[in-house]
């Protein structure tokens, strides 16, 4: 393990002060005095198409700038789904529609001087709907008499629209049946994981306006400046030249703002009225009309040679991605490729996936990213296997996980929507995760032993979990570094710190590398004019990507310090010099020179000319970290209430940049996880109405609801990662809902095989079983 | 019609609708660091101080807390002089996104000056209204708990 300066030490966030003292602009945060208000009128029904549109009234209503309808907006169809290009979603999409595919779905929208009038225009436009027979359940979806929701000759790329198939993935390894014929017991369960929403605190909010050359900027609250840009320009059809997105701080994202909803909108208006434009969704429509998580049916089989080693391994995924396709083939792809080469040994290995329409509220990317809804079932059936051997949870896992040198084939054979590239595993801690988290909980004092205290009894569950870093062979990213006089450095860089502490991360790796502090670095990002590309930041690529760019960026740097300090003390050879407390230093010689120095001399005095590089990165590899979550519960077998105890997660993300940032993902994915296992779901009406579309009833976690926890962070390193570091935003929402259903099955011996586990349906088990 | 508060110590007076709620004036009037707009008074965000206890601005009636003092976060410390509770969320990570780090700190501001020495529980009872998506919590009580210190030492 090297010795580091600024790595793995707890750096405080570089913008936290200025957040917790009401500093820091989020979007929301400027005002123009002219700026037109937009404001959405929704399809009351799940499935109809605009027989009609009256909009004269609203257009004459005093103060209204523009109303917005199929008829005078733009009609490129695309997908909203803010992905490299060409994008592996399927193109679906209008900016306005006739069809109307959910209750939520956009019919018009009304830009005026102020919300109240743009509501009061949206009352006066007259809409007749031709209502059409709706499907809402993913079975019936895929059935010959299902009404068709995708029926326009122009879609492209979804998998089979006459079947409402957006996507369908096969991929075979050895062969399961012989598999599972020689195998000596099989095991095989289903587990359903439903809707639910990632609930940033600050929603969808854009703000657009013209800048002194006509050019549109979009103020945006995304994950992906870039493609935003990419993609509102293919909308509107004007060059990507005419248009500039700024990042400013966000409040949040998770995945919901890795989709391009309203930016296309504003920026319409914002051209054809020349006016600043705002749009701020509400609580409401951030639940129906933005994005969620892909509510999924999981089957998985697993057959097993009586030593409990796997012989075959099969998943089946049906997932819904509502209305519109937007990350449909590749979610579900992930459900597989981040779950299944966690089992490597099963020489037979097979997946396959179904993703349908619905008219139901569209799905997107979600922290997790299918991972989530795959490890909901693979690893309680895992433990199933385990039961029926008779070994314990933490021997099946031993004997069957990945180690440290060894691959899959899952990873070549499925990738993020096509095929994907081969990964050795050159590092993973997954034993010692398991063996000190078992510690923690106390897993060999507790497990079996059902503790009874009246009606309530206490289990013990565990799960391990892998994911990735970025999209091999697909993300990029790219930074500037230029030096400044006093040798401090402006970093510019397409990465997208949305809250997860990118920005300091950054910082660390540019210190580190140029012997500097990270209070030298100023960080501006992102900015499609200021800063390079950068996919953005999805796909556990922030770390991985923007910042191995920003290390790429250092390295140049360095190099071109070291070739005037050759200068300076008149030598040949940089490997004389230590770059370190701000100055070069010859080991040879003893000479040595400040970067200060070293800015002036270039700036103004000999061989003029600025410090200053840019670094891309781009990666064949995309190493997984690893975890193994341990949980304890009280389940009440009176009233079916679950109640955490104690939750430990013990994770290798290779080198911990900053300890407390990665604690902070660490607790923040697991805290979301839980409520997703424990209370998180929508609720529709017959007719596909989202019920409760408020915090009030649609409950996220409080303060109130979390159990203790304990992170363990056991440190490895990654050789292809910058200064030894994989990913960790996301790998931690996967492990709560086995781990607390494989806790209520040490607890009573039963399985809840509907998430999330909610009393009536945990009473439902217990009776069943009696 | 015309209100009149004290804002961060300052006389104010501004010219509103009746009806209107709080954060919606004091967003118009450029106090853009109260944040929020579920406008059910669930989140939390938009959490400010009127007479010193913490109310969620979305839902109070501008008109009624006239001639109100107001304490918005940059009432209580300033990046140059910030206060122990803005310098604990910054060390103990507690600050992610930072939406809802104006109001959870005006909530623990109002507890810690009521309870110096709060327990996990105290803590977890007052911030219960506060939702956070980022961090999960732990290291916000972390940082009240650790505000609460820097207190006592008279590190104000």
């Amino acid at each position: 393990m090297k010795d580091f300066k600024h790595i793995g030490t707890n750096t405080g966030k570089i913008d936290a002060l200025s957040l917790a003292t009401g500093q820091s602009m989020f979007v929301d945060d400027i005002s123009f005095p002219d700026m037109l208000q937009l404001k959405f009128l929704y399809s009351p029904h799940a499935h109809a198409i605009i027989e009609d549109i009256d909009t004269t009234l609203a257009e004459k209503y005093p103060g209204v700038g523009m109303v917005l309808t199929y008829k005078n907006t733009s009609r490129v169809i695309h997908t909203t789904a803010g992905q490299g290009w060409p994008e592996p979603s399927p193109y679906d999409t209008y900016m306005f529609n006739r069809k109307m595919r959910y209750i939520g779905d956009r019919v018009a929208a009304v830009a005026a001087e102020t919300e109240e009038i743009a509501q009061e225009a949206l009352n006066l436009i007259k809409v007749q709907y031709k209502v059409l027979p709706a499907v809402l359940d993913m079975e019936d979806a895929m059935k010959d008499e299902a009404p068709i929701i995708h029926d326009e000759p122009e879609v492209k790329g979804a998998y089979d629209p006459k079947r409402n198939l957006a996507a369908h993935i096969l991929v075979k390894v050895g062969n399961v049946e012989k598999g599972f014929a020689e195998s000596d017991v099989v095991v095989e369960d289903t587990f359903e994981v439903p809707y639910a929403q990632h609930c940033p605190i600050e929603p969808h909010v854009t703000i657009t306006y013209l800048d002194e050359y006509g050019r549109i900027v979009i103020r945006t609250s995304t994950q992906v400046p870039f493609h935003v840009r990419r993609i509102v320009a293919q909308v509107l059809d004007i060059p990507v030249q005419k248009i500039r997105v700024i990042k400013p701080r966000i409040g949040g994202g998770f995945g919901v703002k890795q989709e391009i909803i309203l930016e296309d909108v504003c920026a319409y208006i914002t051209m054809k009225t020349g006016k600043p434009t705002r749009a701020l969704y509400t609580r409401e429509e951030e639940f129906v009309s933005s994005r969620t998580r892909h509510q999924m049916k999981v089957n998985v089989k697993i057959g097993a040679k009586k030593d409990g080693t796997f012989n075959a391994v099969r998943m089946y995924v049906l997932s819904n991605t509502g209305a519109y396709g937007t990350h449909a083939l590749t979610v579900a792809s992930n459900a597989g490729s981040k779950t299944l080469p966690l089992y490597n040994k099963a020489p037979n290995v097979e997946y396959i996936a179904d993703v349908v329409y619905t008219n139901l509220p569209i799905a997107g990317a979600y922290r997790g990213y299918g991972a989530t809804q795959g490890y909901a079932c693979l690893e309680q059936v895992v433990d199933e296997v385990a039961h029926k051997l008779e070994l314990t949870p933490l021997e099946i896992r031993k004997k069957n996980h990945i180690k440290s040198g060894e691959t899959s084939p899952i990873f070549r054979a499925l990738g993020e929507g096509r095929e994907g590239v081969t990964q050795y595993m050159q590092s993973c801690a997954l034993d010692e995760l398991i063996e000190k988290g078992a510690k923690e909980i106390g897993w060999f004092e507790k497990y079996g032993k059902k503790t009874r205290n009246g009606s309530k009894v206490r289990g013990i569950g565990m799960s391990i979990h892998m994911q990735g870093s970025a999209i091999p062979l697909v993300d990029m990213g790219a930074a500037t570094l230029k030096m400044n006089e006093d040798a401090s450095f402006n970093l510019m860089y397409g990465g997208t710190d949305l809250g997860t502490g990118l920005d300091t991360i950054a910082a660390q790796i540019v210190a580190e590398t140029l012997g500097i502090k990270p209070e030298q670095v100023i960080v501006y990002a992102a900015d499609t004019d200021l800063t390079p590309f950068d996919v953005g930041a999805y796909a556990s690529s922030g770390t991985f990507i923007s910042g191995g760019a920003v290390l790429r960026a250092a390295m140049k740097i360095r190099e071109q310090i070291f070739e005037v300090a050759k200068e300076m003390f008149g030598e040949h050879d940089e490997r004389d010099f230590v770059l370190e407390d701000g100055k070069v230093t010859s080991k040879k010689t003893g000479k040595f020179v400040t970067l200060s120095e070293i800015a002036y001399q270039t700036l103004y005095v000999k061989n003029q000319h600025q410090i200053a590089a840019t670094g891309s990165m781009v990666s064949p590899y995309s190493p997984p970290p690893f975890a193994a979550h341990f949980v304890e519960i009280e389940v009440d077998e009176e009233t079916g209430i679950i109640t955490p105890i104690k939750y430990v997660t013990a994770v290798d993300c290779g080198t911990p940049l900053n300890p407390e940032l990665v604690r902070g993902q660490i607790i923040g994915a697991l805290v979301n996880g839980l409520s997703y296992a424990l209370f998180e779901e929508y609720k529709f009406t017959d007719s596909g109405r989202m019920i409760g579309s408020n915090f009030m009833e649609y409950r996220i976690p409080s303060t109130r609801d979390i159990p203790e926890i304990v992170p363990i962070i056991v440190r490895t390193y990654e050789p292809t990662g910058p200064y030894g570091a994989k990913s960790v935003a996301e790998i931690n929402i996967n492990g709560p809902i086995p781990a607390i259903g494989n806790a209520l099955y040490d607890a009573l011996g039963v399985r809840v095989h509907k998430v999330p586990y909610i009393p009536e349906r945990v009473l439902e088990a217990i009776r069943n079983k009696k | 019609m015309r209100v009149c508060y004290s804002i961060n110590g300052k006389k104010k007076e501004f010219e509103i609708n009746a009806g209107e709620v709080l954060l919606d004036v004091l967003r118009r009037n450029g106090y853009f660091e109260v944040k929020g707009n579920c406008y059910t008074g669930t989140c939390g965000a938009c959490t400010v101080l009127i007479d010193g206890l913490p109310y969620t601005s979305c839902t109070m009636l501008a008109a009624k807390v006239d001639g109100s003092e107001i304490t918005t976060i940059k009432g209580i410390g300033t990046l140059q002089n910030p206060h122990p509770l803005q310098k604990a969320f910054v060390e103990k990570g507690a600050v992610q996104c930072g939406f809802c780090t104006p109001g959870t700190i005006l909530v623990a501001y109002a507890l810690l000056k009521n309870n110096p020495d709060p327990t996990d529980d105290d803590i977890k009872k007052m911030l219960d209204g506060n939702l956070c998506r980022c961090t999960g919590y732990v290291q916000q009580i972390e940082a009240v708990k650790l505000a609460a210190k820097m207190l006592k030492k008279g590190d104000e």
